[in-house]
């Protein structure tokens, strides 16, 4: 074959289940009922942790929302911070779509952002955001998309596992980003380059005052038409089809006349462009500067988002919104329960919904008939 | 053999299982006596395997109760169901390749002695119970080296040394030429003999009359018939799996054969519309798998390629249907040159395809039905980027109401339908567009008696309308009953081409054991 | 899906019982006149035997002596830093202080839009004029600096008095005036009680990577070992590690910076180079509680305890009385500004 092995064929006795009339309802209870049976297991082991720390847990929820949905503050920094999960979240989906396991979303965001910073820095200081948002756009999508693309490539050609060549990448990438800024670009006593003053994009607190001091900013209505648009393209475009198809069976891919190759490169490269335009959050949106490691972590916590949204990108952008409630609620409850308990209660979530989901248990379960 | 006296060796009682939405087993009962060969049948789909996967300790049932040599046995799990000597010997081997007969044999029994392997006794041991059983095979020799029918003799052999007294075969003919059909028969006989108790999963209903002293009949889910083998006919038999009469085409062509052929006098007078010259092509380990391989279809005609499994057949529809690169030679559709077009090419130059596998390539069993009906099309269903929704749906419910398929629900998942609706779809798609060549591989393969009875009648069809259909299928009665010439394939190569009137199981059997060698252009 | 949808209703009450569950003890009521003070922390959190540590030491001093109440919160990630400091500030603490260099930007942001709230930033980056000449912080913003330069003089001293050698060896992290600011002090204090002396200087870079590299610390440090040098004062991070491995392979002496490193390599660890972040941390919050805080830059020497060298029980016996006595009467020299220490190579 010229296709690595399909995954397991299906239960080996085909069995005809009886036509049930309510079968899209239980098709959505399925979809929604184990992810919140795994967000409320992570609620209980959270309370469990909680007490072991000689707190309340009605306490430390209560400061945990008020930190977060509470106070307008606090709501624009979850929006922000689900911004850019949202992002990494869409290019981790889109590649286990097509079968792919893009580790490297961490490089691909801080490449986009890195590049989007590079023109902001070459662009003339002034031109009106909607001149420059389409310039940084590309820039974000190339600069992410090059390092997407790397392994994309790798894959299809030399058939390299993608899993071992974006943990690489990310490495690689990061090392030279680190290089580039600390030796060239960063502005004395510092982690950042200079201030960009092309076209910075507004943030949201311009409109609604409430929002005052949060990092909320426009490229969260970007991110939102990603959702859309990503929803689009795999559910509504041949390419989505095919993209799918491949992720599902290559070979059935193969052979109903898809390049499965360079479905797989294409894949990639999308999945990095995502992953860069999210870069645009911080670097545009929030600070104007690109710094060194501005995002660390968001890139491997859109792989968990990935997950809990169940490689849908409504799923992604709800979760990426559990997700930056969670982080942001851990700094309002910082006074009384550690970090670290965030951290547990992040894979507590994973781990949750990586048993209850069915999809999540079949991959686990490759290879076991 | 009486049946009443002493307790069964098996009796299940009113078993039910699901798998989510799924009723696998919905009130199966199954009682077997000690000492005879039982012949389970039924639809794939009925439950076979599922009953037996309860029995055998893989599945706990919901509900029911389960009785081994009269001891309640309820829901126990696989080591319980070994220990009591119940032996399932599955359709795909659980050998290691690379360890010889003896040592895959006593895998998890090992003999010791000094801490060490006891290779010599083991070998010993392995050698007298083949001897005892029939069971022709030599211990040292490596898995890897043996024939397909020689592997399955290892895995009974494994089960009866793990002290079987209950042996359960799942379809164990569907790799096997005729002449080791019959050596297999030969081997249970013998093993029931020795006082074993055999349960023969199967659907092919020539096998269930030769082997079976009983049979047990299910369909959806439930039991709908016990028989004894010497006092039923196939016809009743068909019937019970079924629900309704059905012509039995395939299994006793000898009754339909004379009207067939009769009605089919024109011979194809044109130019040919598949050609292959001198076709080479590797396998995935780069070993030569089709070796110079020539033939031609004609418009109206059904070349059968028969044969063994594993001899060059996949390798050589693959490289048709583009999914394998050729090494050598050259392949033509209508006198245009196609051994280089991609897979879509392809289909747009007229070729269609019924691959061998519907699992792994036919179907992406999470997709709908009617997205399923578009496979390889979709380039045909769009409006400028977008797929086109409705005309996807539109196609969907015509090739739904013209093949039959069943539930009729284009939402539904592929993987919730039975084998033969799944095939179903598979034959839609292929044959529901224009085409002027079919690859059809193993077209009736894990489909019911209803839906070959359906498909064969589709590509006689496709046929009579001047189509060019290339048949591979292991079963040799079907590649009998359809095939207007027959083609075997040994070893990479065509050794014989013959006109259906000179073709017989008896004549065909040789070549396909590599016994008889004439090649062929 | 019942089974589902049973196992949903029971896990909401399980989790509703356990939100009342009530600890005894737990979130006592601050004392009403305590100062509230807040820090943010670096990335990397407790833990890390350096900053992080050591202003979490100041804090609990300060909670002990001056009853002051101290709310830590350790960010995740880039934008926690901020967003860290603005909870803190909203909440209206008395003092808002950002532990690293890093947050140079991020409180001058934040003290414009609060100007009632006291900041402080340790090592907080001052920006400097055209004529080179540093610009003062915000009026309501400490800028805590520490002359490193001080703490490597006494260091240099002790391996130029210890290192039986007249060559002594200096590895520094990233070649940046920051770090050159160390190997100038230490320079200076070698040739203090060793005119003839020589001081091997290498850094391990030029990227902030030079901070994390314990191979190629370990690389220099052989090398300088290999020369004749007897004693090798490290101010490069992680890189250190390596030094410290090769003084443990070679049998040879190391000095440590920032904190007391003894335990890295017990036996070989002559003293360490200790930043006094919770010195500094520790008077900031008493002149807010003395109602003495504000602007300006704060500048921590020996004089103040901000810098100073590790002697204890565990290094005493590497230390003769004399040598003690000598860096002592230096001490005091410095302090007494007879000595004066350069900050620039």
């Amino acid at each position: 074959m010229t296709t690595p092995a399909t995954e397991n064929p299906p239960a080996p006795a085909a069995i005809a289940p009886p036509v049930n009339p309510a079968s899209r309802l239980a098709a959505l209870e399925e979809a929604i009922l184990p992810v919140v049976v795994a967000l409320l297991v992570a609620a209980i082991v959270g309370d469990v942790l909680i007490l072991s720390f000689g707190q309340n847990p009605g306490t430390v929820y209560r400061l945990l929302f008020e930190g977060t949905w509470g106070n307008a503050y606090g709501f624009g920094q979850v929006l922000y911070k689900t911004t850019t999960l949202t992002f990494t979240g869409l290019a981790v989906a889109v590649g286990l779509r097509a079968g792919l396991f893009n580790i490297g979303a961490e490089s691909q965001l801080a490449a986009g952002g890195f590049a989007a910073a590079l023109v902001g820095l070459i662009l003339p200081p002034g031109l009106p955001a909607l001149v420059t948002l389409p310039v940084y756009l590309v820039a974000a999508a190339i600069g992410g998309g090059l390092v997407g693309g790397v392994p994309g490539v790798l894959k299809a050609r030399f058939g390299a596992h993608e899993v071992i060549t974006t943990i690489m990448l990310n490495f690689i990438v990061l090392a030279l980003l680190n290089y580039l800024t600390a030796a060239h670009l960063k502005v004395e006593a510092s982690l950042h380059t200079e201030e960009i003053h092309a076209g910075g994009l507004p943030r949201l607190s311009s409109y609604i005052a409430a929002f005052h001091g949060s990092a909320a900013n426009v490229v969260l209505f970007i991110a939102l038409l990603a959702v859309v648009l990503t929803w689009w393209f795999l559910f509504r475009t041949r390419r989505g089809f095919e993209l799918r198809a491949t992720g599902l069976q290559p070979a059935a891919a193969e052979y109903g006349g898809v390049d499965v190759r360079s479905v797989w490169w294409r894949a990639m490269v999308l999945s990095g462009a995502l992953a860069g335009i999210g870069g645009l959050n911080f670097v545009l949106g929030y600070k104007h500067y690109y710094e060194d490691a501005f995002a660390t972590g968001a890139g491997f916590l859109g792989i968990a988002v990935a997950i809990v949204g169940r490689n849908n990108p409504i799923g992604v952008l709800l979760a990426a919104f559990v997700f930056a409630t969670i982080s942001q609620g851990g700094l309002a409850v910082n006074a009384v329960v550690p970090k670290q308990m965030v951290d547990v209660l992040q894979a507590v979530v994973i781990i949750a919904v990586a048993a209850s989901v069915p999809e999540v248990r079949r991959m686990l379960r490759k290879g076991d008939r | 053999m009486s049946m009443a006296e002493s307790s069964p060796a098996i009796r299940l009682t009113d078993i039910y299982k699901s798998f989510g939405p799924v009723q696998a087993n919905r009130g199966a009962s199954l009682e077997v006596a000690a000492g005879e060969i039982h012949a389970l049948v039924g639809e794939n789909g009925a439950g076979k395997s599922t009953l037996m996967r309860v029995l055998s300790g893989m599945y706990a049932p919901d509900s029911g109760r389960m009785e081994v040599f009269g001891r309640d046995v309820t829901g126990w799990r696989t080591a319980e169901a070994i220990d009591a000597g119940v032996g399932m010997v599955h359709q795909h081997f659980m050998l290691v390749p690379t360890l010889t007969v003896a040592e895959n044999v006593m895998l998890g029994r090992e003999l010791t002695k000094n801490g060490q392997l006891d290779r010599e006794r083991a070998e010993r041991e392995v050698a007298e119970l083949s001897r005892a059983t029939g069971l022709a095979v030599r211990a040292d020799r490596t898995v890897a080296d043996l024939s397909v029918g020689e592997a399955q003799r290892v895995e009974i052999l494994k089960t009866l040394y793990r002290g079987a007294r209950i042996l359960i075969l799942d379809e164990p003919t569907a790799v096997l030429s005729p002449p080791e059909i019959d050596e297999l028969w030969q081997v249970l006989r013998q093993v029931r003999a020795r006082g074993e108790t055999i349960v023969l999963i199967t659907h092919k209903l020539d096998e269930v009359m030769e082997i079976s002293d009983t049979i047990t009949v299910m369909r959806n889910g439930r039991t709908v018939a016990r028989l004894r083998t010497a006092e039923t006919r196939p016809a009743e038999i068909a019937k019970a799996m079924v629900g309704r009469d059905v012509q039995l085409a395939m299994h006793y062509i000898d009754e339909v054969r004379g009207a067939d052929t009769a009605a089919r006098t024109h011979l194809p007078p044109s130019a040919p519309l598949l050609e292959v010259r001198d076709l080479l092509v590797e396998d995935a380990r780069r070993l030569t798998a089709v070796n110079g391989v020539s033939f031609s279809v004609a418009p109206g005609e059904i070349l059968g390629i028969a044969g063994v499994e594993g001899n060059g057949q996949t390798e050589l529809l693959e490289a048709l249907a583009g999914l394998r690169d050729v090494r050598g030679g050259r392949i033509a559709i209508a006198s245009r040159d196609i051994t280089r077009l991609t897979v879509k090419a392809r289909g747009d130059a007229g070729l269609s395809h019924i691959p061998e596998d519907r699992h792994a390539r036919g179907l992406i069993l999470d997709y709908s039905v009617a997205e399923n009906l578009i496979l390889g099309q979709q380039h045909r269903f769009t409006r400028g980027v977008r797929i086109d929704q409705e005309r996807i749906h539109e196609n969907a419910r015509r090739q739904i109401a013209a093949y039959d398929i069943r539930p009729v629900d284009p939402q539904l998942p592929a993987r919730a339908l039975s084998g033969g609706n799944q095939q179903k779809i598979v034959i839609a798609r292929e044959m529901g567009r224009a085409f002027q060549v079919l690859l059809a591989a193993q077209p009736t393969r894990g489909v019911d008696v209803g839906a070959i009875e359906f498909i064969h009648a589709r590509l006689r069809d496709a046929r009579d309308a001047g189509k060019a259909i290339l048949l591979v299928s292991a079963d040799l009665a079907e590649i009998l009953a359809l095939s207007d010439r027959i083609a075997v394939m040994y070893g990479g190569r065509l050794v014989t081409v013959l006109p259906r009137a000179e073709a017989s199981e008896e004549v065909l059997g040789p070549y396909m054991t590599g016994a008889a060698t004439e090649h062929a252009a | 899906m019942r089974k589902l949808l049973l196992l949903v209703g029971a896990l909401v009450v399980a989790h509703v019982a356990l939100l009342f569950v009530r600890v005894s003890g737990a979130a006592e009521a601050a004392r009403p006149d305590a100062v509230n003070v807040g820090i943010v922390l670096d990335v990397g959190g407790l833990g890390d035997k350096s900053f992080n540590d050591g202003a979490y030491r100041g804090a609990q001093r300060a909670e002990k002596e001056l009853g002051a109440h101290i709310r830590l919160i350790e960010p995740g990630e880039g934008a926690d830093r901020e967003a860290g400091l603005r909870l803190l500030a909203a909440e209206k603490m008395d003092l808002v202080i950002g532990v690293g260099f890093i947050f140079t930007d991020d409180i001058a942001q934040l003290a414009k839009e609060y100007p009632k709230t006291n900041f402080a930033g340790v090592d907080y980056a001052l920006a400097t004029d055209r004529a080179g000449n540093p610009v003062p912080p915000p009026p309501n913003v400490a800028a805590l600096k520490f002359k490193e330069e001080e703490g490597s003089f006494l260091v240099g001293a002790l391996a130029a008095l210890v290192g039986n050698s007249k060559k002594v060896g200096f590895v520094g992290g990233m070649d940046v005036p920051l770090i050159q600011k160390f190997e100038a002090g230490y320079r200076a204090g070698v040739l203090a009680v060793c005119p003839t002396c020589t001081v091997v200087a290498q850094y391990a870079g030029v990227t902030p990577e030079a901070f994390r590299n314990p191979g190629k610390g370990k690389e220099l440090a052989l090398n300088q070992y290999q020369q004749g040098v007897n004693v090798i004062y490290h101010a490069s991070g992680s890189t250190g590690l390596g030094v410290f491995e090769a003084a443990r392979q070679t049998g040879k002496f190391a000095i440590g910076v920032d904190a007391d490193q003894y335990n890295e390599a017990p036996g070989r660890i002559v003293t360490s180079m200790v930043k006094g972040i919770d010195v500094a941390v520790f008077d900031m919050v008493k002149r807010v509680q003395d109602h003495k805080f504000k602007g300006g830059i704060y500048t921590f020497g020996l004089a103040q305890n901000g810098v100073g060298y590790v002697y204890d029980e565990h290094n005493r016996a590497l230390i003769p009385d004399s040598t003690r006595a000598r860096l002592e009467q230096l001490k005091a020299d410095i302090i007494a500004g007879k000595i004066s220490v350069p900050s620039t190579r």
